[in-house]
């Protein structure tokens, strides 16, 4: 499966909660599948979708999913001791590791070789890591949502990409209604 | 009063509950304060494009975010100021040590020193100097000013303003 494959897949069980999605292709996707108000889309920042799901999920009660790639985590690294330190336990990352850049033309990241994130997030401390195939991803999302403990899920699928147009809402748009959706 | 603690006293009286802090010696009496109280939620990063995320996440989350950290990092900041904090249109109050000022004793910080208010200026940033102690008092309106207006909002302190630099 590919990336919006999952995403349409898993898609029912996202749209009962937060979820910070990151910037590019995934955000265009899940908005093509499943607009609605607590979906906060990242058009830029590339990197922060699991620093703002944190900070969210730190900030409220209700269960935060940030969506993030192989190759966003590799850009923003330092995340995963600050998460492993500021234990939500409404907080779940799930890592869509295709072992590519999707947005910019599937060029191979280190994921995709060497370097494997679910070791990376267990050494700085995560304690609830999970490593599933894409066909499973929607099981092990409701499994992390239902323990109510902080879980970072690593999902290995195929690179590949779907054509869809960019999101055009502003962004003080996507940010008022998701904080009334945060608020509600 | 420490000039730490009427900071901090500033930050809690304008309701700022969570605070990401990047240490520098000048700033590190003020980040030991931000911890021992109980009213804020301190959570270090690791840099400061990841603190902004974070003090992003916790504004639509409902609380008041700040971040304490050096002027080194609007260089590495640019783009999430640029495409998360602003294009979002998010409060944000930076308390930022000004290293490379009158007092600092290493060359290398001034280079990012005569940088730093061209940066904030080119990003359109409302940017506040503290140079003698007294420029605090006007902390609490900066505060008030940058809630006001879902801006990120500078505050840069000087070595002069922090009594000196080590053992000067």
């Amino acid at each position: 499966m590919i990336r919006s494959e999952i995403l349409r897949e898993i898609a029912p069980i996202l749209h009962d909660h937060l979820v910070v999605c990151n910037i590019g292709l995934p955000s265009q996707e899940l908005h093509m599948i499943d607009d609605n108000a607590k979906n906060f889309y990242m058009l830029g920042t590339m990197g922060l979708s699991s620093s703002i799901g944190l900070g969210l999920a730190l900030a409220q009660d209700k269960t935060v999913i940030s969506i993030d790639g192989d190759g966003s985590v590799l850009t923003n690294l330092g995340t995963l001791p600050t998460i492993a330190n500021n234990v939500a336990d409404n907080f779940i990352l799930l890592i869509v590791d295709n072992g590519s850049y999707g947005s910019t033309g599937d060029q191979p990241t280190y994921a995709g070789k060497k370097t494997k994130l679910e070791n990376v997030a267990k050494a700085c401390g995560c304690e609830n890591v999970v490593v599933c195939q894409d066909v499973d991803t929607g099981k092990v999302l409701q499994e992390a949502i239902d323990s109510k403990q902080m879980t970072i899920i690593v999902t290995k699928c195929d690179s590949g990409n779907i054509k869809l147009p960019v999101i055009t809402m502003d962004p003080v748009v996507i940010r008022d209604r998701f904080m009334k959706a945060v608020a509600s | 009063m420490s000039i730490s603690k009427k900071i901090v006293d500033d930050f809690v009286a304008n309701d700022v509950s969570f605070i990401t802090t990047v240490p520098c010696k000048q700033l590190a009496g003020v980040i030991d304060e931000v911890e021992a109280r109980p009213e804020i939620f301190h959570i270090p990063s690791n840099k400061e494009d990841e603190g902004m995320g974070l003090c992003a996440g916790a504004f639509m989350g409902g609380k008041r975010p700040a971040i304490i950290m050096q002027n080194t990092a609007i260089g590495v900041t640019i783009n999430t100021l640029a495409t998360l904090t602003q294009y979002y249109r998010m409060p944000l109050p930076m308390l930022i040590s000004y290293r490379g000022e009158l007092r600092e004793p290493v060359a290398c910080q001034v280079e990012m020193a005569v940088h730093t208010k061209a940066l904030l200026n080119q990003m359109n940033i409302p940017t506040y100097h503290f140079h003698k102690e007294a420029d605090a008092d006007e902390l609490d309106a900066i505060l008030k000013y940058t809630f006001m207006c879902n801006k990120p909002v500078a505050i840069l302190t000087d070595a002069s303003f922090w009594g000196g630099y080590g053992d000067q």
